[in-house]
């Protein structure tokens, strides 16, 4: 039955609930071999509960778990040939370095000499050899983690799953983590499941993004899809910065009024004539200045508050024609030098039709 | 795709099963090990307690009687109002002495702070009655000061009992305590000086505040002990008597078990009651102190300083005292009479002489390794093993300390001396009394090796399964080094209170098992004073030899495991 071709993970209407809480609503989805996903969502969506349920560290009420072909709903996590890494590290704090990589090849029957070896090859992978026989108490949080990261791989495991594994390290560590892991997912081929809230931290790692919220799937798709085309408010919410704008349908298609302003947004969304519609838009996607006159849906709007953000000025806009609605805007500090503008000034803007997202209204809370 | 669930409703409630692998297989051996040591030994013995008490002197069934006969017959009932009387009153005393020494230790920088620690524990080491023969060597009717002074102030009864017992609770109030004043934030204090408060506001509003959980624990602790106490009542009471004097009473003296069990019975609400309380209020203690709280440090107050120390050292040197008699009485030829030095005392030759203590060490030895092999893997089962049983094993677990031991012993007697009864095998033999000592000592240890083990990260057993290692593997090789001090700890705490216990043994010892506890007491009521203080002496001379073992032990287990924790702060310090 299992073939080369079969997804390396496939689920298929995964269900959990914690007595009257529930957890996941039917889960469905597919993982090539190789691939390196992330479950991205606000805590509290099941992300971690799902990865849990593939690791079988949790049993869900429904639904199975499939790994290369294979249905392991039913075995236990020893069974099922992954490697797991966890947002405490949870490195054997009694045992050295080399030890704790070692640990889950002690019990497999290899020669002493065998499991050195490959403790010294993985541990050279991640620049930490020389600490082979220190203790975890010795190492920084981001020396730590790549331990259990090593630990996780050194059985070669099929599957890599990591649940929240740079949240407890701080900014900078992180950030050059993040390309470690990927780099070595890639040298390894490893395919990788990875939990996450950090919305950056998905789109600059994985092959693909599951954007989870409420124990359902919102949207699957790689990281600039995700980021691009949201399929619901939600995600274009959760993923990146947004501006929500109230709207009304109108009679022409592809438009919609805002106060008094008639908008073109992207085209594929119809509405009835006169519904209310969401449309959205990113800070970076609103034109200011001189190169907003004459641009499709030109507007004016007054600078209520300037935020100097470092590579980047955020505005925050008070639409002219309706002083309720407010957008954020990004600048890019040196453009905004050079507009010559402060706090209080009117200047011209456009909302790019090709930017502007219509969304039904309804879902937007 | 499939339709998502929306409610809750829509999914079962069972979950997909995993396939029972031979790692189950002895995970639920293990409960079902657990459960049965818990059923046989603790739950069935106190069933045959509960129905004896409605059972006359035949065997017959006779419902409430016995308890309306208890009620009815004033001398026996007058047990109950006594009892409560003592017990509330050394709660006082004790929680009230046991603060001030308490904070002096912890929130001064007075000298000989250290000397007085030490001072305060000495009551650990010894039989609660020593306390009370102690007593009775400086103010009974042949005692120092009466003989010296002329002057009897008539310890026997009442008043004895309460001295006994205060010094008998002491230190347990001053652990408990001390930690409570230990665990403090000094932020507050800062806050409380800028803001100008009074030194007297700050100790109302700050520092009472801070330890109210831990001056309520310390009060059910010294009411519980001092209520299900037998020794001091024993030996000092007079004709004063007390639940647990009136269960030995009916029991040896008059051969009344079934009034025995009744008494069993009423001094089991008091205590599980105490106990009941103490857990709800427990329960809502938290994160008083937070990780980024900051350390008190104690600053030198001259004047407050030395006040302190005369405080302290009143109640050392009363302390030190008692067992200063204690020793001086086993080493003259006839206290307080003649002062000559002989060692002829410790040539006894009554209640089993040295074979007793040789018993009792044997006993305590004992007690220490299964105690502490079953509370860490009791403790291990209900935090790791996760069974519908979980509940009522953690229920079962914790319900000894609020079974008094006098009510454990008469419970053995009704389990393990029925004729007919397979169990009858163990009756006579150590082995019975190291399972009564277990049982009666089980909760601490189950709770300090829980605590070890909820400091663990919970996903150690998680990281094992996913690398294919089995639990018992990780449980070896990672849970047990880990938790290695407070392992240590554990087994210190049964061995001391083994070497020390009279009320959960006086019912089970026989000829050939006799133990020290219980000789001291014998040579006692057959008026050896001497040889009863000498065999005091040898019972806290082992205590102190075991504890600087441990002491010496632990220094060694610090100094191995520094290497990798930076902090093995959850060893419970002087939990024996």
């Amino acid at each position: 039955m299992p073939e080369a071709s079969a997804p390396a993970v496939a689920l298929e209407g995964v269900a959990k609930k914690f007595s009257e809480f529930v957890a996941l609503r039917g889960i469905s989805l597919s993982i090539a071999p190789g691939e390196f996903i992330c479950f991205l969502g606000p805590s509290g969506c099941g992300k971690t509960t799902l990865l849990r349920i593939i690791a079988g560290l949790e049993r869900q009420n429904a639904g199975t778990v499939r790994m290369a072909g294979r249905d392991v709903s039913e075995l236990p996590p020893a069974l099922r040939n992954y490697g797991i890494v966890f947002q405490s590290y949870a490195l054997f704090p009694n045992l050295t370095v080399g030890r704790n990589v070692a640990y889950g090849l002690e019990t497999r029957r290899l020669d002493s000499g065998a499991i050195a070896r490959r403790v010294d090859e993985l541990l050279a992978m991640v620049g930490l050899a020389r600490h082979r026989d220190k203790y975890p108490a010795q190492l920084s949080g981001g020396e730590q983690q790549r331990v259990a990261l090593c630990r996780a791989l050194a059985p070669a495991p099929a599957l890599l799953l990591l649940d929240e594994p740079l949240s407890a390290l701080d900014a900078r560590v992180r950030q050059s983590l993040r390309h470690e892991i990927r780099e070595l997912q890639r040298r390894l081929g490893v395919t990788t499941i990875m939990v996450t809230h950090d919305q950056e931290e998905a789109l600059a790692m994985a092959d693909r993004i599951v954007v989870m919220n409420a124990g359902q799937v919102e949207q699957v798709g790689a990281p600039a899809e995700v980021y691009r085309q949201p399929r619901t408010p939600f995600v274009a919410r959760f993923v990146g910065q947004m501006n929500f704008l109230r709207a009304v349908a109108s009679s022409r298609g592809g438009w919609a009024r805002v106060g008094s302003t008639e908008l073109q947004h992207q085209p594929g969304f119809a509405a009835p004539p006169n519904s209310a519609v969401t449309l959205a838009i990113r800070p970076e996607e609103i034109a200011v200045g001189p190169s907003a006159q004459g641009a499709a849906n030109a507007l004016t709007a007054r600078i209520a508050a300037v935020q100097f953000l470092g590579p980047f000025t955020r505005l925050a806009l008070a639409m002219e024609s309706d002083g309720e609605t407010s957008l954020d805007c990004d600048v890019a500090a040196t453009a905004f030098t050079a507009l010559k503008v402060g706090e209080g000034a009117v200047v011209p803007i456009a909302l790019a039709p090709e930017a502007l997202r219509a969304f039904p209204a309804a879902s937007a809370s | 795709m499939s339709t998502p669930a929306q409610t809750a409703a829509d999914l079962p409630d069972r979950v997909i099963r995993h396939r029972v692998s031979g790692e189950d297989a002895l995970r639920w051996t293990l409960v079902a090990v657990f459960a049965t040591v818990l059923g046989l030994f603790l739950l069935y013995p106190l069933a045959q307690v509960l129905w004896r008490s409605l059972l006359d002197g035949e065997g017959r069934f006779i419902g409430a009687a016995n308890y309306v006969r208890y009620f009815s017959t004033p001398a026996i009932a007058a047990s109950i109002t006594n009892s409560l009387f003592v017990s509330a009153l050394s709660m006082v005393v004790t929680v009230t002495l046991a603060f001030g020494y308490a904070y002096a230790l912890t929130r001064t920088v007075m000298p000989a702070r250290g000397l007085c620690r030490v001072a305060a524990m000495l009551p650990l080491f010894a039989p609660s009655l020593v306390q009370a023969l102690g007593l009775i060597y400086v103010f009974g009717n042949n005692g120092l000061i009466t003989r010296t002074t002329g002057f009897n102030v008539g310890i026997y009864g009442a008043k004895g009992i309460v001295l006994a017992e205060v010094f008998y609770c002491f230190p347990h109030a001053l652990l408990i305590l001390s930690a409570a004043l230990s665990a403090t934030d000094a932020r507050l204090y800062d806050a409380a000086r800028t803001l100008g408060a009074s030194p007297l506001k700050t100790f109302l509003t700050v520092t009472l505040p801070g330890v109210k959980y831990g001056l309520v624990s310390a009060c059910f602790v010294v009411f519980t002990l001092a209520i299900t106490d037998f020794g001091a009542p024993k030996a000092i009471g007079g004709k004063f008597s007390v639940m647990a004097t009136e269960i030995y009473n009916q029991v040896s003296g008059q051969q009344n078990f079934s009034m025995g069990a009744t008494v069993s019975v009423v001094l089991l609400i008091p205590a599980v009651l105490a106990f009941l309380v103490d857990r709800v209020i427990q329960r809502r203690q938290y994160a008083l102190v937070t990780s980024s709280s900051k350390p008190l440090v104690p600053e030198p107050h001259p004047w407050k300083d030395r006040s302190l120390l005369l405080y302290c050292g009143l109640i050392a040197g009363f302390m030190i005292a008692v067992y200063a008699v204690i020793l001086v009485s086993s080493l003259v030829q006839r206290w307080p009479y003649n002062f000559t030095f002989t060692v002829k005392h410790y040539d006894f030759d009554t209640a089993g002489g040295y074979h007793s203590l040789w018993n009792s060490i044997r006993v305590a030895a004992l007690t220490a390794v299964v105690g502490t092999v079953l509370t860490f893997v009791g403790g291990y089962v209900v935090e790791k093993c996760r069974t519908a049983a979980t509940g009522l094993l953690y229920l079962l677990s914790v319900l000894p300390v609020s079974v008094p031991g006098m009510v454990l012993g008469l419970a053995y007697i009704f389990t393990f001396n029925a004729p007919g009864s397979p169990l009858n095998l163990l009756y006579g033999t150590l082995a019975i009394l190291i399972i009564s000592n277990v049982i009666h000592y089980f909760t601490v240890g189950f709770l300090t090796a829980t605590t070890a083990l909820k400091q663990m990260d919970a996903e150690f057993e998680n990281v094992g399964a996913s690398l294919g290692v089995p639990f018992y593997r990780t449980f070896w090789r990672v849970t047990v080094p880990i938790a290695l001090p407070s392992i240590v700890a554990i087994s210190m705490y049964f061995f001391l209170n083994a070497m020390v216990t009279l009320s959960a043994v006086i019912f089970i010892v026989a000829p050939g098992t006799e133990l020290a506890a219980v000789a001291v007491l014998l040579m006692d009521d057959a008026g050896d004073t001497a040889q009863a203080a000498a065999m005091s002496v040898l019972i806290v001379a082992t205590g102190l030899v075991v504890r600087s073992l441990y002491w010496l032990a632990m220094r060694g287990v610090t100094a191995r495991t520094q290497a990798w924790a930076r902090s093995v702060s959850f060893l419970p310090e002087e939990t024996t």
